[in-house]
């Protein structure tokens, strides 16, 4: 298995802050840009993902690749005629 | 570390990148058939495809002691033809005899649109017919998971279906939990901004265990890394897993896989 936490905290801890730091700034430059005309749903999804990661439940991987994923419809083939 | 890298699309590749996999480590690929970048425009030019994939890049590759092997299909964004489709599906077989072929692939889905399911039917049924094991494509980013249970839906239905025998490619952490526990074998695609990095790679790997899993470049014309696989077993070492692990996920699985295909009889280098 992989390291306990406060071995993986002292490998990440700064990686981590590189990411969050990027995210950011890359939030500040999507709002120097000024407005979107009407809504953009991604920017919604942004901010659910940012808020999973928020939760302190796991999986957070899995529930961000939820957040940015279109619907499954069990019932598709018959939707489809297929 | 010898490992084999199942998905890689040599086609689109330089030579230079054959001698840098052989320095990494690779002693053996698959090439499934895949998208050119451009929609072709009949039955011939995938004829001339096939012969590149099983008779050109065999050579290429064994100029640098690589093994080459592959897999046959029209892939699912061109499928959206279904004529074509029907066209090159029954041209298919010509080629099933060749030394290196695996199977049918990679077939799948790419936008979930029902053309490209009826194409995936029949090249399910192309599959069974010639005891074919199969590689398959999931969909991108946000279609993958609705196209990843429309695969599996499909496959589960058809009780002729070995599932020992399917690969279900390019899984990330909401779909290779149901590829896994139905039975099939996983891939796991090294694309740092689309698919998967290394890291996460390895998270899955120690989720879900070692069963029925490999890790893949899809290496092709698009940006992506034919040396992922290095990558990965750098990060599982530098992580602490055992050299056994590492090895099972990168060879062995691999090899597992392919063993059961008609025309595998690669020898291991001693
Ligand atoms: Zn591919």
């Amino acid at each position: 298995m992989s390291a306990d936490t406060p071995t993986l905290l002292d490998r990440q801890f700064l990686t981590m802050r590189a990411k969050l730091l990027e995210l950011a700034a890359d939030w500040d430059r999507l709002e120097r840009g000024g407005e979107l005309a009407g809504n953009d749903s991604r920017l919604e999804q942004l901010r659910d993902a940012v808020r999973v990661l928020l939760e302190e439940s796991r999986p957070r991987a899995e529930k961000v690749q939820t957040i940015f994923s279109r619907r499954y419809d069990p019932s598709w083939r018959s939707a489809m005629n297929i | 570390m010898d490992y084999i890298d199942p998905h890689i699309h040599m086609v689109s590749r330089i030579t230079d990148d054959y001698e840098t996999l052989a320095r990494m480590g690779c002693v053996a690929i698959s090439e499934p058939a895949f998208w050119a970048g451009f929609d072709r425009g009949s039955v011939d030019g995938f004829r001339d495809y096939f012969r590149q994939l099983t008779q050109v890049e065999p050579r290429r590759a064994a100029q640098y002691g690589i093994a080459h092997f592959t897999w046959l299909c029209i892939n699912a964004k061109e499928a959206e033809n279904v004529t074509l489709s029907r066209e090159v599906i029954a041209m298919i077989p010509e080629f099933l005899d060749a030394p290196n072929v695996l199977g049918i692939g990679e077939i799948g889905l790419n936008k979930n649109t029902k053309n490209e399911a009826t194409v995936f039917l029949e090249h399910l049924e192309l599959a069974v017919t010639h005891r074919q094991s199969v590689l398959i494509h999931t969909p991108h980013l946000e279609d993958k998971y609705q196209g990843t249970r429309m695969i599996l839906d499909m496959l589960c239905d058809d009780s002729r279906i070995d599932r020992g025998r399917v690969l279900v490619d390019h899984v990330e952490e909401h779909t290779i939990g149901p590829v896994l526990d139905a039975g099939f074998w996983a891939g796991m695609t090294l694309y740092p901004v689309t698919k998967c990095t290394p890291a996460r790679a390895a998270d899955m790997v120690e989720q879900f265990g070692s069963e029925r899993l490999m890790v893949n470049s899809a290496g092709d014309w698009g940006p992506s890394k034919p040396t992922a696989v290095p990558d990965f077993i750098f990060e599982m070492r530098s992580r602490g897993h055992s050299e056994s692990l590492i090895r099972k996920i990168v060879y062995e699985n691999p090899l597992e896989f392919f063993r059961q295909s008609e025309h595998f009889d690669w020898q291991p280098r001693a």
